[in-house]
């Protein structure tokens, strides 16, 4: 309980605790799982980057955001168009192409050749996006609900699009047969191990960022603009601005995460990017607690093994048993598995009540 | 009370940043040392245990999400098929062992499960999958890890993996035999209709190629998104068309509505009859008998084929799950593949991929839908094309066949009208 109450709790000593605490856990995992798990831990760690970003944009930041999956498809598409290139060679064709579309590579694919340029577009096109709309979006002082369905709109809206481009994306396929990358064999083990370990280590780095945010006067900024939007504009600070930046962090992160999950995964379609999975990162981190800094790292990993891990002991009945955990967890838990903590904690001292 | 003074945090800051950054320097090492490893790049070791009275096999279908509906009686099929093999004395007098996995109709989770199936569990062998997507995320899965796919479903064609058997028909089995049906009948224009994906889109590009060098004309090519159900437009397109036919490769829900649709303007199989290719006894059903009853499908095979095999896999069929339970062409076919891999298995008397694959070419198996014949170079199976009529019972019967097995060429090598297709 001391443990889980270490981790859950924000505060100095605390966090730098459970900070290293989850990095020594993570750099362990690959002595105890067999390549096939540490590959899934690899994947639901990508997945929890993208729950990094919502803990900002959301639990701090009040934007209820329903179309990461938007963020998280662009990193991961811009990412295998380059593997798919450089799998081809200089010059080459992906071999979907030749099957289903002209034989030509198009022109927006060229600048993805290049690792450096692919690596550069992936932080720049979705932070560009989310900045775009951000802008068009805080400063009309659309907010709350509107927000929610408009991000919503706008990952149907990709999807859609990514299916209709069959010739160009690999329509409802997708794309997936990468066999190395930036050079590295995606058939040996140990490179996937060396996936597993950068991706643990943009995540720990994903989550010092948010909480360096999260203390710093922007952070303050983000939580008074959350709670009362209109006396933040009234002290002459422009809440636009803050929710801008808060949400282009959170799409960038996304994206990273897409980026890394394709490697990992070897696969990204249209049904990774759409409406469906962008409500399910939103669960990882309402499971979490969306507020806390770990929260929704912890809710975003626990969702992703039960659904994993249900699944494989009841391949024909496990949703219904993660439907009654989400109800279990938001009816008696509303502020998600990190508030157990709190509650154990007041409970404690004064006695057993009854 | 969200708020907090930051000094407080302020000589976290620099030890939280540093350990970051610690933690980058110390992987990018391990990233380093990984480059000598990936020259000697481990080729999949297999880790089938066959020493015991058992062996494991998978079956991975979708059993939630969209597609569960049709690949449920898949599974269902091949549970019945193990059941019988097991109380035949097994394979090679193994028990079989069946992991089953839920592909919830994602392609993602597929290629997940796949490698599940062949890693952790150590299966023999998979059957499973349906849509294309599916079986185009868990092929490199296969490949890489060399192991053996059984794909139950018909398909657009133009693949053959060392690592899968495609026990469905490839096009020149299915497709090119209803074209050259209706070329019989004296049909001279078409209008398609499909769902926006990678089958109807192929299927259509063979169906143009096929046209142009048979005189028939292309009156109209209409697609709908996957799950679309408002047809007015697109049944108003094909009214005003007046083609001679209409070539469905509509999947899932899309066909109740297209149909009823069809059917409230007022037309039905004697006006302009409807081709389609991925309505099965299943499907009848759903849409409604009223709604379909004269138009055509094809596959190869209909619950209403007339050999003994056939009658025996119904009636097992019935009585595991019910009478009201029809059969269709993907469930005899994933059926069917599970019997095919017991007699390569027991042709090559090993449980070894390459084994297995090496024995393949010329496996028989007496299946419902008459004898078929694996061939080893394209792994896929010879398949006899049925044209159907849907009933008023709800049933299709065999309104044309071909004279003999088709043998498969999925890049349809042998016709010349498809050059420069593949």
């Amino acid at each position: 309980m001391t443990v889980l109450t270490t981790l859950l709790r924000p505060g100095r000593t605390r966090t730098l605790a459970a900070f290293g605490l989850a990095a020594v856990l993570l750099l362990l995992a690959p002595l105890v799982l067999s390549p096939f798990r540490l590959d899934l831990l690899a994947k639901f760690l990508c997945l929890a980057m993208v729950a990094v970003g919502i803990g900002l944009a959301w639990g701090r930041g009040g934007l209820l955001t329903l179309g990461q999956g938007v963020y998280f498809g662009l990193g991961a598409y811009l990412m295998a168009m380059h593997l798919k290139l450089a799998d081809a060679g200089p010059g080459g064709v992906p071999d979907f192409m030749l099957l289903y579309g002209t034989g030509q590579v198009p022109g927006w694919w060229e600048p993805l050749r290049s690792p450096v340029s692919a690596i550069l577009l992936i932080l720049v096109v979705p932070a560009a996006l989310a900045a775009l709309l951000g802008w068009a979006v805080f400063t009309r002082r659309v907010r709350g609900a509107y927000f929610a369905i408009l991000s919503q709109a706008l990952a149907a809206a990709f999807a859609i699009l990514l299916i209709g481009q069959q010739q160009t994306t690999g329509g409802t396929n997708g794309l997936n047969g990468f066999r190395a990358f930036f050079g590295y064999d995606l058939a040996d083990p140990v490179n996937k191990q060396m996936l597993y370990l950068i991706a643990a280590a943009v995540l720990l780095l994903m989550v010092a960022i948010v909480r360096q945010l999260t203390v710093s006067r922007f952070g303050e900024l983000l939580v008074a603009v959350r709670d009362q939007e209109d006396r933040v504009r009234f002290l002459g600070y422009d809440p636009a601005a803050v929710k801008v930046v808060a949400y282009v962090v959170a799409a960038v992160m996304a994206a990273v995460g897409g980026a890394l999950f394709v490697p990992i995964a070897g696969i990204v379609s249209p049904a990774d990017v759409g409406v469906v999975p962008s409500i399910g990162f939103l669960i990882g981190v309402a499971i979490g607690g969306r507020a806390t800094l770990l929260g929704p790292v912890l809710g975003s990993i626990a969702v992703s093994w039960a659904q994993t891990s249900i699944s494989e002991q009841f391949p024909s009945g496990w949703i219904y048993f993660q439907g009654a955990l989400f109800i279990l967890v938001i009816a008696f838990l509303p502020g998600g598995l990190a508030s157990v903590a709190g509650k154990l904690r007041r409970r404690a001292p004064e006695g057993s009540p009854a | 009370m969200r708020l907090r003074s930051t000094s407080r945090y302020g000589a976290t800051r620099l030890s939280t940043v540093s350990l970051a950054a610690l933690c980058v320097v110390a992987l990018s090492a391990c990233g380093a040392r990984v480059d000598a490893g990936s020259d000697t790049s481990a080729s999949a070791e297999s880790c089938v245990d066959t020493s015991g009275d058992t062996v494991k096999i998978g079956f991975l279908n979708s059993l939630s999400g969209t597609m569960a509906i049709s690949e449920q009686t898949v599974h269902d099929s091949l549970e019945l098929a193990a059941q019988e093999i097991n109380a035949d004395g097994g394979v090679l007098g193994k028990e079989l062992e069946i992991v089953s996995e839920d592909g919830q109709s994602e392609p993602t989770v597929f290629a997940e499960k796949a490698g599940k199936l062949i890693t952790s569990d150590c299966v023999a062998a998979v059957f499973g999958g349906w849509t294309s997507a599916s079986r185009k995320a868990m092929l490199p899965v296969f490949e890489a890890q060399d192991s053996l796919l059984f794909y139950p479903v018909q398909y657009e064609g133009l693949e053959s993996s060392p690592n899968i058997f495609y026990t469905g028909a490839t096009t020149n089995q299915q497709i090119v035999p209803a074209l050259d049906y209706l070329v019989e009948q004296g049909t001279k224009s078409l209008f398609l209709v499909g769902s926006d994906y990678v089958f109807p889109r192929t299927a259509n590009k063979i169906i143009n190629a096929y046209a142009e060098a048979h005189d028939i004309e292309i009156v109209g090519e209409e697609y709908a998104p996957l799950g679309h159900t408002d047809f007015s437009t697109i049944v108003n397109k094909v009214k005003s068309a007046d083609a001679d036919a209409v070539f469905n490769t509509l999947n899932g829900d899309s066909n109740v509505a297209f149909f009823k649709e069809y059917k409230n303007v007022g037309m039905s199989a004697d006006d302009m009859p409807v081709v389609s290719v991925s309505i099965a006894e299943e499907e009848v059903g759903g849409i409604g008998i009223e709604n379909v009853e004269g138009q055509l499908t094809a596959w190869n095979y209909y619950q209403t084929v007339d050999s003994p095999a056939n009658t025996a896999f119904v009636e097992a069929f019935k009585a595991e799950y019910g009478e009201d339970r029809p059969t269709s062409d993907p469930m005899e076919a994933a059926y069917t593949s599970l019997y095919l891999w017991k007699a390569m298995v027991e042709k090559a008397e090993s449980f070894a991929v390459e084994d297995v694959t090496a024995a393949a070419d010329g496996v028989t198996f007496d299946a419902p839908e008459g004898e078929v014949v694996v061939n080893g170079d394209n792994h896929h199976i010879a398949k006899t094309a049925l044209i159907g009529k849907i009933g008023a019972d709800g049933l299709i019967h065999t309104e044309w066949s071909s004279e003999e097995p088709i043998e498969p060429d999925p890049y349809l090598e042998g016709y010349d009208w498809a050059d420069g297709l593949s």
